[in-house]
């Protein structure tokens, strides 16, 4: 049997990105004043571990890192059909940065146990650092694919996959337990059912704190981070019109002009 | 203290319901619209999403979940198409009478085929002479042997072009104060659908009008008692009926109030968006006040009937109130948008077309008052 485990981010709904602040003391997000959803790109993540398990035998367990809150999206995924979940909340895991999130998450895959695939999107739609993955490989001590697009072998101890690269594809062949971060590319996530929802009923979430972890504090949270947010400001649009005149070829000249100017070109 | 908030695994069956509208319904509207026709693909989809399933019981391969979660699941998808989720609420009112009044053998005939879809269903009473007063019906059956005759017509039947399952209500040829309610469908010989409708607004969602000529339908086919057929069918319009358009008026009135806030905050006049003026505020206020205030009479009387509760009252009491401020919230919508509310490439166009489909729809808000009147005076 694979044994699979999904790691899923609650991040505030990128539908409602406008009503996002920016807390102007600490130069974090104000999470709670939007509602948290499974990271977009998480959801491919948890599809491709569906649709193999569709395809072969297979158990899936989730694992996010965050409040309580984010225990309502473990439930979502449990939903859409994972069997097992595991939240990771304590208030010492606060303020994680990229590198003590993935310790803590790696950490969390090791007390679930035996396992030969981590999913996770490519990145989250709040931090974006496309760091997490890499990194919980590397306390992994395992193999990481970073941007797969497409699963082309997943029989045995060896798969290939396609990750993306700007202007193609790399065919990669890695062995076994690895960690594969996903692109949009890979799949469609599928949506949730009713009877789905009925069936996580009867599935259970673990909720594990520091001392589950039986890790030291100082790893942890903002302690272990060794990167800090110096800033965060939110970008300002504004519109301005300029009319340009002369002979069609003066009015391309200026253009061109202008806009290797404004550094677009 | 009452509890008005809704479970987790409630929330849980709203964001289905609205991935679900988002993401298999939207694309359709288009052809919907430019057609009138039913989608083939959305009437597949919420097969496929068990959207048929919600108030069936489990044991007849239904999900069980009972009204509440019919109501989200209405409301959600009439906030993306008032024409899918009426057809939907349409369906679990030709299946409600299988539900309750129907025979252990016409339960496992029909029910685990609704269920998915396979069969779709409605129900059929109004006629030109009888609709709010179906007592005026003129459709009779006749008896013979086992068997029951029946000949006459039925108009303004949503899903009757589409529906194979289908309960129709019948009055004696002899006696005008017996009626009978049956279950018929597609493999039966008699009957036929005919004229179709072209309904201002719920474009995409068939209406039409169902022919019965000597059709033969055997004694196992009735739904309750022979003779006390308008109870079987005026339960099920009473409480799932008008539960259904209930649901279908509060999507209506969350859609006419997002679009009119997007709308507002992207619109520029005198140098600032249109939601900076008080005069849009004020309308946008008194839509969410309506929304706010129909949500807890719709989910109140919904709750009531997952407990068993008789509420066609208070379903009336719902149904006069959401259809009448979804008419409002309409027209708000389409004040707020300008002229751009008259183009049909801005959706309020839409609203404002379905929302006057919403009033007469399983009872005017008229016969609601009515229904009203006799329940406070009882």
């Amino acid at each position: 049997m694979l044994n699979i485990v999904v790691c899923v981010k609650a991040v505030p709904d990128p539908k409602e990105a406008c009503n996002i602040k920016i807390d102007p003391d600490t130069k974090t997000l104000m999470r709670c004043e939007v509602p948290f959803v499974v990271n977009p790109l998480d959801k491919n993540a948890m599809e491709a571990a569906l649709q193999l398990k569709e395809q072969g035998d297979a158990h899936i367990s989730v694992l996010s890192m965050g409040p309580p809150e984010a225990g309502n999206i473990v439930k979502e995924c449990l939903a859409l059909g994972a069997d097992q979940g595991f939240l990771l909340s304590d208030p010492a895991f606060g303020g994680a940065d990229a590198y003590a999130t993935a310790y803590t998450l790696a950490k969390g895959i090791e007390k679930i146990g035996s396992f030969d695939v981590v999913f996770c999107g490519m990145a989250s739609s709040d931090g974006s650092t496309e760091w997490v993955g890499p990194e919980m490989a590397t306390f992994l001590n395992i193999p990481v694919v970073t941007m797969v697009k497409e699963i082309v072998e997943s029989e045995g101890e060896f798969w290939q996959v396609k990750a993306s690269l700007e202007n193609g594809y790399r065919l990669m062949r890695v062995q076994l337990p690895a960690v594969f971060t996903v692109t949009r590319d890979l799949n469609t996530p599928r949506t949730l059912s009713f009877s789905g929802i009925i069936k996580a009923r009867k599935k259970e979430i673990s909720e594990w704190g520091i001392h589950e972890l039986g890790v030291p504090a100082e790893l942890l949270g903002v302690k272990g981070s060794p990167t800090v947010v110096s800033n965060l400001s939110t970008t300002e649009s504004k519109r301005e019109v300029e009319m340009i005149s002369g002979t069609r070829e003066e009015k391309a000249e200026q253009l061109v002009q202008k806009l290797a100017e404004a550094g677009v070109i | 203290m009452i509890d008005f908030t809704f479970s987790e695994e409630q929330e849980m069956f709203r964001k289905a319901a609205r991935e679900f509208a988002e993401t298999q319904v939207a694309p359709k509207i288009p052809v919907m619209e430019e057609t009138g026709e039913v989608s083939d693909a959305v009437v597949k989809a919420l097969g496929e999403a068990e959207m048929m399933a919600l108030t069936i019981p489990e044991e007849y391969g239904g999900l069980g979940l009972g009204y509440v979660a019919r109501m989200i699941a209405l409301e959600e998808i009439s906030r993306v198409s008032v024409a899918t989720a009426m057809m939907l609420q349409v369906f679990a009112l030709g299946i409600e009478p299988i539900v309750k009044f129907g025979s252990e053998e016409l339960k496992k005939k029909y029910l685990p085929g609704l269920a998915k879809g396979e069969r779709l269903a409605t129900t059929a009473v109004t006629e030109a002479t009888g609709g709010s007063d179906p007592t005026g019906i003129r459709s009779a059956y006749k008896k013979e042997g086992d068997d029951f005759i029946v000949n006459g017509r039925k108009c303004f039947i949503t899903n009757s072009h589409i529906a194979d399952t289908i309960t129709i209500l019948t009055k004696s040829e002899d006696d005008p104060k017996a009626f009978c309610a049956f279950v018929i469908d597609k493999d039966m010989e008699g009957w036929r659908a005919t004229h179709k409708e072209h309904k201002v607004g719920m474009r995409g969602c068939n209406t039409g009008e169902l022919a019965f000529e000597n059709l033969r339908i055997p004694k196992t086919q009735l739904l309750g008692n022979e003779g006390k057929g308008l109870g079987v069918t005026m339960a099920a319009i009473g409480d799932v009926g008008r539960g259904g358009m209930v649901g279908c008026a509060l999507g209506l009135q969350a859609a006419c109030l997002e679009e009119s806030i997007k709308f507002s905050n992207e619109r520029v006049l005198y140098g600032k968006p249109i939601s900076a003026l008080q005069g849009i505020q004020n309308k946008l206020a008194e839509i969410k006040i309506d929304l706010e205030a129909g949500r807890l009479l719709a989910y109140r009387a919904a709750a009531m009937q997952d407990n068993g509760i008789r509420c066609s009252n208070e379903f009336a009491v719902a149904k006069y109130f959401t259809t009448e401020v979804a008419q409002k919230a309409a027209k708000m919508a389409v004040d707020i948008h300008g002229g751009y509310g008259c183009m049909e490439e801005y959706a309020v166009s839409r609203f404002w077309r379905d929302a006057a489909v919403l009033g007469p729809s399983a009872g005017t808000s008229d016969i609601m008052k009515v229904i009203i009147g006799r329940w406070v005076l009882a």
